[in-house]
């Protein structure tokens, strides 16, 4: 299984065919307390870069984009009860949805750990 | 029945709190208070009603059996209720609130005085219009005066508070364009200081909106938005003075550069105090500004709301002004609705609100104008944008001052958290001006300065209070530069310490709700 | 200038610590062709208390007050006995001059008094939440309607012929900037409220369907089977109360299933001052409240475990999400929701209902009345304080002619349905607790005489 990030601050593991998509620690320490989170709808279509999740904060709104194409097959339900789960474990339980990837390739254009946490070092 | 379930009494120590010095909680003048659920009564009633007459009931099967759950409390209890909440409150009428953007300036009672005669409080929107001659020859005056004021050809009076204002030019703008067969512009052109309600509206509206960014010394980028103009730009909507407190310089070739490339331009009329008497909007290119009267105009604030956004226009969008308006003929004033629009107006755009619009703000408005006059305006202008540069050039030398370089400000002082201690921001400064007795100044807006302060004093405070608040704003500005960890807890002496947001979010409660029925339910 | 404390003393002062020498050189930003010189020519100067004070006086006795006058107009707007208490509490500086709730630890009293006026119409309208007030019924109506598209993400939004028109205009007005398609009819001069129509009209595509109780007309009619209807569809049901007093005597929408319900605030503590500023109402279903504009208040703690209140759940709002807020709204009515509360407060439940009884017992006798005056038809049968008359002739210069007598009749449907002839002759007349036998028997013997 391989992470993938994006500049947004968007991760995904991939696992065969299927990706989970969270944010990274660092948005999760940009965010602040996290007290609402809207996952996608299962069957959802969804294209990188669409807007597929959004993350609220109290005195912030964001979105969170796709980081591949695909078609979403769970939202994480523990998110609606337990929304600080991000701020905890931003990338383990705190996953936002799981989509079944539909074009892989896509990848390539995405960032390795090595190279996101030089990313986010120049920020 | 009685719904007093939960025993919490404003007798009783608050549980789970700090240890309180005294048996019930209260210190002296600070007086807590339970909620009405709490020390009212379904079956107590502060009124004294007659018996109905004899009738038989006409609400067939409908009439409502089950227990609703308003609690009463007697007329003695009810004052003592709503006055102690009162006093938990800050108003300008305790003293200096310098919060930006929003004008906090003295409330004349004569406003209120003239607002509750029975002639203006006691008439009826639907009122055969000879009848309510005097009310529609109030909106008359008060429309004249706004027009004058603002050089611009007409105002549509209805709009209900500035961000409906808004809504009423920007579409006004989009009703314009659509009817010389422009409906295909589709963008907005908003600067990145813009307040959060311009690029709600446009989009409320059904525009695309693009950011404009701002320039080193804090206005809009001219040489940018003229580049972005085109066929595609609907229009351009820009607050002057704007959200840093500056007159925009280049407004007029904004505007200018706009209609030659097809565009409208709205102008948020938010900061109408610093120029009130002194410019004119009209003379600027403006097509639709919206004014709002709780803040120029010293209607009061109310705790958030009523507001009241009357919108001027120019020539070119007055065709499209929405109803209802009042118009002047040789018998009298007549009310413009629906069923009159027909030939004269038939470009306007529809109808925003159920009646005429804030009828309250209006009496409260001219009287207003009217004790100022067209001289006292100016003066107010002036004092207002004296008192904000005094603050401005008397404490830029405490704290970041990110535009103080480029020249005087107008009517608010815009500083930065810049040169705080590590882990202070603007939020510590602000609560440790609470415990120096002010309200704070706005925070964290606008979003183009880090940590912005925006500090309007208004015309209505003398010298000697922004003297006092100059003081406390600079040493409460030196302890958060030296790191004073006490700042981090303040306020220390309001009626409540810092509230916890997270957790109001995380499981809002919203509503009271019986504890004695949510255990029995679990 | 009594509202300028600057002498001319501290403003020489102020200008040298600023470090210039006049005024003009403050506005210097401004270019030299937009600068006045001086006061706009044209307008008067300063004026005193006194003078401004007999100037508006005189305006205000040019206009025929409700409370001089045998008064019956309603059509969303009731003049109700408002107890002195409550005028002299939202004066209090400490309500009247504070601004938006943003710094909690000093707003806790406009803080728990929204809370309290947030769980009272919540009560009220039968709703789970309900929000810190609207701008007035009308937009809260319309802004029901964009909730139930963003809810349902569907567009089409069926409207009642009941629903007052001008919320309809609203709506429409609205509905062109946004591409919502509303479907609306004028209604008709009968007794039955139109809901069978309704039912038969929602398909797939329907977001929701608005309904008024009670309607334009003064109608009721029992909700649940349109509630059924709509949720057969997965379309929201819409409630429209404009008179809130009528729910101290009838079933509350909330109890008949209505996803959402708004209303208009004005009956209690507000006054008829002309059309505004009211207050408009707006609760929902809590599994909607994410989706509901507007400003909410919250239970929470402080820093040392005290209950305290702020505003939540902001992120919906226009301050942070700009151009995908719910709503562009920036204020509610915070003042008006208070003198709401606090009216509330002072009746409670039992007054309430006492209150609601007692204006109906006088809307029936009135109808009674009324409906013996010769060529004068009782259209509703079932009402709660507000029912509609059949004259044999247009009703619209018939109000007008009793205008001229001091007699405020009520509202013609001429009025508020122009161009539809089959409405002209519908007068719509209101009864509350400040009307009295002798005004309705001033009315009934002044309308014989004119249609006569």
């Amino acid at each position: 299984m391989s992470r993938y990030f994006t500049e947004d601050h968007e991760w995904v593991d991939v696992d065969g065919d299927i990706g989970t998509v969270g944010i990274s620690e660092y948005a999760q320490s940009q965010l602040g307390d996290i007290v609402f989170v809207d996952v996608p709808e299962e069957g959802k279509e969804l294209t990188k870069g669409d807007e597929a999740a959004v993350v609220e904060s109290v005195k912030a709104a964001s979105d969170v984009y796709s980081p591949v194409s695909g078609t979403v097959i769970e939202g994480n339900p523990a998110l609606a009860d337990t929304p600080g789960l991000v701020n905890e474990e931003p990338e383990s339980d705190g996953w936002f949805f799981k989509l079944t990837l539909s074009d892989p390739d896509e990848l390539s254009g995405l960032m390795d750990e090595i190279a996101y946490a030089a990313f986010v070092e120049k920020l | 029945m009685s719904i007093n379930a939960s025993g919490w009494r404003p007798e009783a120590p608050i549980s789970g709190g700090k240890a309180s010095p005294t048996t019930t909680g209260n210190k002296a003048l600070m007086l807590e208070e339970a909620l009405i659920f709490e020390i009212g009564d379904t079956t107590t009633t502060g009124v004294d009603l007659v018996e109905p007459v004899a009738a038989t009931s006409r609400l067939g099967d409908l009439a409502r059996t089950a227990s609703i759950g308003l609690p009463g409390l007697s007329e003695p209890e009810t004052v003592r209720h709503y006055t102690r909440l009162s006093r938990q409150n800050y108003g300008i009428d305790l003293g200096f609130f310098p919060l930006g953007s929003c004008t906090m300036k003295h409330n004349p009672r004569l406003n209120e005085k003239m607002a509750r005669l029975p002639g203006f409080a006691d008439i009826h929107p639907l009122a055969p219009v000879q009848t309510v001659q005097g009310a529609l020859e109030v909106i008359q005056q008060l429309a004249h005066w706004l027009v004058t004021l603002t050089g611009m050809d007409s105002v549509a009076m209805s709009p209900k508070a500035g961000a409906h204002g808004e809504l009423c030019g920007v579409l006004a703008i989009r009703a314009a364009l659509e009817a010389r067969g422009e409906g295909h512009r589709k963008i907005i052109l908003v600067p990145e200081s813009a307040h959060g309600t311009n690029p709600a509206t446009a989009a409320f509206a059904g525009y695309s909106v693009e950011d404009i960014p701002a320039t080193a010394d804090g206005r809009v980028d001219t040489e940018k938005l003229i580049a972005r103009l085109g066929p595609d730009v609907a229009g351009v909507m820009i607050t002057n003075p704007n959200t840093c407190g500056l007159f925009e310089r280049d407004m007029r070739v904004i505007s200018d550069a706009v209609h030659a490339a097809g565009g409208l331009v709205y102008c948020d009329g938010a900061n109408f105090n610093a120029i009130v008497g002194r410019v004119r909007p009209g003379d600027l290119g403006i097509d639709a500004m919206h004014i709002n009267l709780h803040k120029t105009f010293s209607t009061p604030h109310g705790g958030g709301g009523p507001g009241s956004g009357p919108v001027v226009f120019s020539k070119a969008l007055s065709p499209f002004a929405p109803l209802p308006f009042v118009e002047k003929t040789d018998d009298g004033f007549h009310l413009v609705e629906e069923e009159t629009a027909g030939e004269h107006h038939a470009g306007a755009f529809g109808r925003m609100v159920a009646f005429h619009g804030q009828m309250g703000m209006f009496t409260r408005a001219l009287t207003y104008i009217l004790s100022h006059g067209a001289d006292g305006l100016r003066q107010v202008s002036e004092d207002a944008v004296l008192n904000a540069n005094y603050i401005l050039r008397s404490l830029d030398t405490t704290l970041d001052a990110p535009f103080g370089g480029s020249g005087p400000c107008m009517h608010e002082a815009l500083f930065s958290d810049e040169n705080l201690a590590d882990g202070f921001s603007t939020i510590d400064v602000a609560k440790g001006l609470i415990d120096e007795g002010f309200h704070p100044m706005t925070m964290y807006f606008p979003l183009v300065v880090h940590g912005a302060m925006l500090i309007e004093p208004t015309e209505t405070e003398s010298k000697a209070a922004l003297d006092q608040f100059i003081v406390a704003l600079r040493s409460v500005a030196e302890r958060a530069k030296a790191g004073d960890v006490s700042l981090k807890s303040a306020p220390h002496f309001a009626p409540r310490s810092r509230l916890d947001e997270t957790l109001a979010a995380r499981k809002p409660i919203l509503v009271w709700k019986d504890p004695g029925l949510a255990q029995a339910a679990e | 200038m009594r509202y300028l404390p600057l002498t001319q003393i501290d403003r020489d002062a102020m200008l040298g610590v600023i470090g210039v020498a006049t005024i003009d050189d403050l506005f210097v930003d401004v270019p030299e062709a937009a600068r006045l010189d001086g006061p706009i020519h044209g307008l008067p100067m300063h004026a005193s208390e006194m003078a401004v004070e007999r100037h508006m006086s005189a305006l205000s006795r040019k206009n025929l007050t409700a409370g001089d006058a045998p008064f019956f107009l309603g059509c969303g707007a009731y003049k109700h006995h408002v107890p002195a208490s409550v005028d002299h509490l939202i004066q209090r500086g400490e309500f009247l001059t504070a601004y938006t709730p943003y710094q909690p630890e000093i707003a806790q009293g406009t803080l728990q008094m929204l809370f309290e006026f947030q769980t009272q119409v919540a009560r009220l309208l039968g709703t789970d939440v309900a929000n810190a007030s609207m701008y007035d019924g009308s937009t809260a109506c319309w802004e029901a309607i964009g909730m139930a598209r963003r809810i349902t993400k569907r567009g089409k939004a069926i409207l009642s012929s009941g629903l007052h028109p001008h919320y309809v205009s609203v709506a429409k007005t609205m509905a062109k900037f946004t591409g919502d398609a509303l479907e609306t009819s004028a209604p008709t001069l009968g007794a039955d409220t139109d809901i069978d129509a309704l039912i038969a009209a929602i398909d797939k595509d329907t977001s929701c369907v608005v309904v008024q109780y009670p309607d334009i007309l003064g109608r009721i009619a029992d909700l649940k089977p349109l509630a059924d209807a709509c949720h057969a569809n997965k379309a929201l049901l819409i409630a429209v109360v404009t008179e809130p007093v009528a729910l101290g005597a009838i079933k509350a929408p909330g109890e008949m299933d209505a996803d959402i319900v708004v209303g208009e605030g004005q009956s209690l503590g507000v006054g008829l001052q002309f059309g505004g500023p009211y207050v408009g109402l707006f609760g929902c279903k809590e599994k909607y409240v994410r989706q509901m504009p507007g400003r909410l208040c919250g239970e929470t703690l402080d820093a040392d475990g005290r209950r305290g209140f702020v505003l939540t759940l902001s992120t919906r709002e226009q301050h942070i999400r700009r151009e995908k807020a719910t709503s562009n709204i920036c204020t509610n009515s915070g003042l008006c929701a208070l003198a709401f509360s606090i009216h509330m407060t002072l009746l409670g439940e039992a007054g309430l209902r006492q209150l609601a009884a007692i204006n109906h017992a006088g809307a029936v006798a009135a109808a009674e009345r009324l409906s013996q005056v010769p060529g004068v038809e009782l259209v509703t049968t079932s009402f709660f304080n507000e029912f509609t008359l059949k004259l044999p002739v247009e009703a619209r210069p018939i109000v007008r002619t009793l205008a001229d007598r001091g007699i405020l009749a009520g509202v013609s449907l001429g009025r508020l349905y122009p161009g539809e002839d089959a409405l002209a002759n519908g007068l719509v007349v209101a009864v509350t607790e400040t009307t009295t036998a002798e005004d309705v028997e001033t009315l009934a013997a002044a309308l014989q005489e004119v249609l006569a």
